[in-house]
């Protein structure tokens, strides 16, 4: 286990203790406050636990058969075009919250994945399929395509700066 | 040249080795996945009482603002977003801060940050919720000033 796991491993654990002093706290302050996040608590496990079989099947075809050769060439430095467009369409088709994938792409970036397709997954998971009907619904047709395109275009802004930004950190 | 019997060990070893790898990251995973979900779910019962709606409508550029760090902070799904937005909309609020609310809401994740840091890295979710906040606001921006263009 290398020194970034270790810390990983303990301050998930930290992190874990201190949500649960608070929800304690708050429960001590506010009691209908803390059955509702209780309640919220459980119907955001319902909703995560699918989710979470995704992400261990993913998690595991990449460990068996996403060597980092195979990685860097489909979404490292030389992936080209094909890793922009993997990495967009891995965002608009992944579903669940966020930080269910967190560890998944700290698994891909560890096997050579660029910061900068990380990045324009993370932002093109702001598109999301299933509720383009219900965006069309709320604010029209029009404005849920020009939103989409903009998404689309600044995930691979976001993607551009950040690693630019990130390799100028790195070097100072 | 390798005999079957010696390739079949060879991959066997390969799948329960990947699998005990895997299951090994996934419950490194799990104690800040539960800390996420009780995190969430302690500002979602705690945002409604906060009394948001009068906020807004103070002064276009603060809307703006305001959206987009309103839609930061917010966790959940992303339905609740449109739903809050869409309100916000028929309550007069302009339409680029209801958009720049909308695409924060999906696109920053104040609330995800410890989680964020601890699997890419403190500096890597820094970077990338602060451009993603600066890009809501210039999503919104361009979005309502093509639309206005197009009609």
């Amino acid at each position: 286990m290398n020194a970034r796991q270790g810390r990983r491993k303990l301050g998930g654990w930290i992190f874990l203790a201190l949500m649960l002093v608070a929800h304690g706290l708050t429960a001590l302050a506010d009691a209908a406050l803390a059955r509702q996040a209780l309640a919220s608590f459980m119907n955001m496990l319902g909703e995560v636990t699918p989710v979470l079989v995704l992400v261990f099947v993913l998690m595991f075809l990449v460990e068996r058969f996403l060597t980092p050769a195979r990685t860097q060439s489909w979404l490292g430095q030389a992936s080209g075009l094909r890793g922009w467009l993997l990495a967009l369409a891995a965002g608009v088709i992944s579903t669940g919250p966020i930080y269910t994938w967190f560890a998944l792409l700290a698994e891909l970036r560890k096997k050579g994945m660029r910061t900068a397709l990380v990045a324009v997954l993370l932002y093109a998971r702001a598109i999301k399929l299933p509720l383009l009907p219900l965006l069309a619904h709320y604010f029209g047709p029009r404005y849920m395509l020009v939103l989409s395109l903009f998404i689309a275009v600044f995930s691979v802004v976001n993607g551009l700066a950040m690693e630019r930004l990130m390799r100028r950190q790195k070097s100072e | 040249m390798n005999s079957p019997v010696s390739s079949r060990e060879v991959r066997e070893d390969g799948n329960l080795g990947a699998l005990a790898r895997t299951l090994r990251a996934f419950m490194q995973m799990l104690p800040i996945l539960f800390g996420m979900l009780l995190l969430t779910s302690l500002v979602l019962a705690w945002l409604p009482r906060t009394g948001l709606h009068a906020l807004f409508g103070k002064h276009a550029v603060l809307d703006v603002l305001l959206g987009a760090l309103v839609g930061s902070v917010a966790a959940g799904h992303p339905l609740a977003g449109y739903i809050l937005g869409g309100e916000l909309l028929a309550g007069g609020v302009s339409l680029i801060a209801v958009t720049a609310l909308i695409v924060s809401w999906v696109t920053v994740g104040v609330v995800q940050l410890p989680a964020e840091a601890l699997f890419l890295g403190k500096r890597f979710a820094l970077v990338r919720n602060g451009l993603a906040f600066l890009s809501a606001i210039a999503i919104a921006w361009l979005t309502v000033g093509v639309l206005g263009l197009l009609s």
